[in-house]
């Protein structure tokens, strides 16, 4: 209430001003009044009001015809003050909204959250990181009785928030399958009927399903159109693309996949991602698949967790890094 | 990061030219104007991609749904002239070979 009529006043006296010395330090002054006016939810026919005050004040002889045009003009800005008053409103409700969804993307974290399992025969390390609020990329991982280790490496496309939800319906289908008993190549079957009866059809999902067996040091994996990892061969310091042939989760029922094995020896590690990894733009450039290997390459001796967050604090540091798809990378180092 | 659209629309035969890059801004429009050709029976639905450089997985999506669309209402969609880079989207998520594409541009692609 006193900051109003105080700046009322102040308004008086630098519309005086003004029109008597027609300095630029009025000018300015005049953006602060306005700026403190915004901020105090003055409408914008109250300052038309406070104008036409002025004025009296400064010509008390005010034609009339030219008092009569203020008052017009008085009217003509009440319907920018609904506008304005509008505006407002929306912007309140705006807040309440971020605010909820930051709420469901917490919630989504944590249901879906899924630590890395301790084993004595991996080194494990995983970063995710979301573009938007929520997380599109989705990993999941699940220790066996038999000390056997699956990881799932997913990508939900379809943008924003049902993209997102439809990720704890793969969770919770994946937690109700007898892991123990089941192939990469029949759970990613077994998906794949779950999604494509009920995602929308412009969505569907893509997956990297890995199983590592410590007492024979085979990996098992099969994909669903899922970006290929890699595999680092220590030996011979060489990297390879885990190529694996199959059609996205979501698509088409009958969808059948294979499953490939691999022998891992100490020392060696496989990578998994997602396209957000080599999605990323540097301008108008693309990050090729190369130079993201490079950058692996570079970081690869580290331990598991360390080399994911390098190679992310790699990209970060880029100039005019944008993040346009979540982006999610997991190492597994085989340490015995 | 714009896309125009060009249909040129015949009895049961329908070409869509596509220029630009087709993303998370760009799909909407694209699924707008793809959708309604395949859901007319009959119809071949020929689309060039020859001037799309760019596309991310948001307009991988619009064609799985055209493709869904085709299906179910006794259409066909045919992708051509597909650039190396939207060509390999289409061969890592496996839907190369469940779709009728015909990537070759002048002897560019394999």
């Amino acid at each position: 209430m006193d900051t109003k009529s105080l700046n009322a006043q102040d308004y008086i006296d630098l519309v005086k001003a003004y029109v008597e010395t027609q300095d630029e330090k009025t000018l300015y002054d005049a953006e602060q009044i306005a700026k403190s006016f915004i901020k105090n939810n003055i409408l914008p026919e109250e300052i038309v009001n406070l104008h036409i005050q002025a004025l009296l004040e400064i010509y008390p002889d005010l034609k009339d015809d030219i008092q009569a045009s203020m008052k017009f003009l008085l009217e003509a800005m009440i319907m920018y003050g609904l506008a304005h008053q509008e505006y407002q409103q929306l912007r309140e409700k705006q807040l309440e909204i971020k605010s909820e969804i930051l709420v469901a993307a917490r919630m989504q974290q944590m249901l879906l959250q899924s630590d890395i399992p301790k084993t004595e025969a991996l080194d494990i390390g995983v970063i995710s990181v979301p573009a938007n609020q929520m997380n599109g990329d989705y990993h999941h991982f699940v220790k066996g009785k038999d000390g056997s280790i699956g990881i799932a490496i997913a990508d939900i496309i379809g943008k924003g928030i049902p993209a997102a939800l439809s990720m704890s319906m793969i969770k919770y289908a994946m937690d109700s399958f007898p892991e123990n008993l089941m192939s990469t190549d029949t759970i990613l079957a077994s998906l794949n009927r779950v999604v494509e009866r009920n995602v929308d059809p412009s969505m569907f999902i893509t997956m990297f399903y890995a199983q590592y067996k410590p007492n024979t040091g085979k990996l098992y994996y099969s994909s669903a159109g899922h970006e290929p990892g890699f595999y680092y061969n220590s030996h011979s310091n060489n990297f390879e693309e885990l190529e694996a042939k199959g059609l996205v989760l979501g698509v088409n029922p009958d969808t059948t996949y294979m499953q490939y094995e691999l022998k891992l020896e100490k020392d060696d590690s496989i990578i998994l991602l997602t396209d957000g990894v080599t999605e990323c733009r540097r301008e108008e450039q693309f990050i090729e698949r190369e130079e993201v290997l490079e950058v692996i390459k570079h970081y690869i001796h580290l331990p598991a967790q360390e080399a994911v967050n390098q190679v992310y604090r790699h990209f970060e540091r880029l100039q005019n890094f944008q993040l346009r798809d979540d982006f999610t990378l997991v190492i597994l180092k085989k340490i015995v | 990061m714009n896309l125009q659209i060009h249909i040129e629309e015949g009895n049961d035969k329908s070409h869509v030219h596509l220029s630009g890059e087709i993303d998370v801004y760009t799909a909407p429009k694209l699924k707008d104007a793809l959708i309604p050709l395949t859901s007319k029976q009959g119809n071949t639905i020929e689309v060039n991609l020859e001037q799309v450089k760019y596309m991310d997985s948001t307009g991988l999506g619009v064609f799985v749904n055209a493709l869904k669309s085709s299906k179910e209402n006794g259409s066909k969609l045919k992708l051509i002239n597909l650039q190396d880079r939207v060509l390999r989207l289409f061969q890592i998520t496996g839907l190369q070979e469940i779709m009728d594409i015909n990537a070759t541009i002048r002897g560019v692609n394999e």
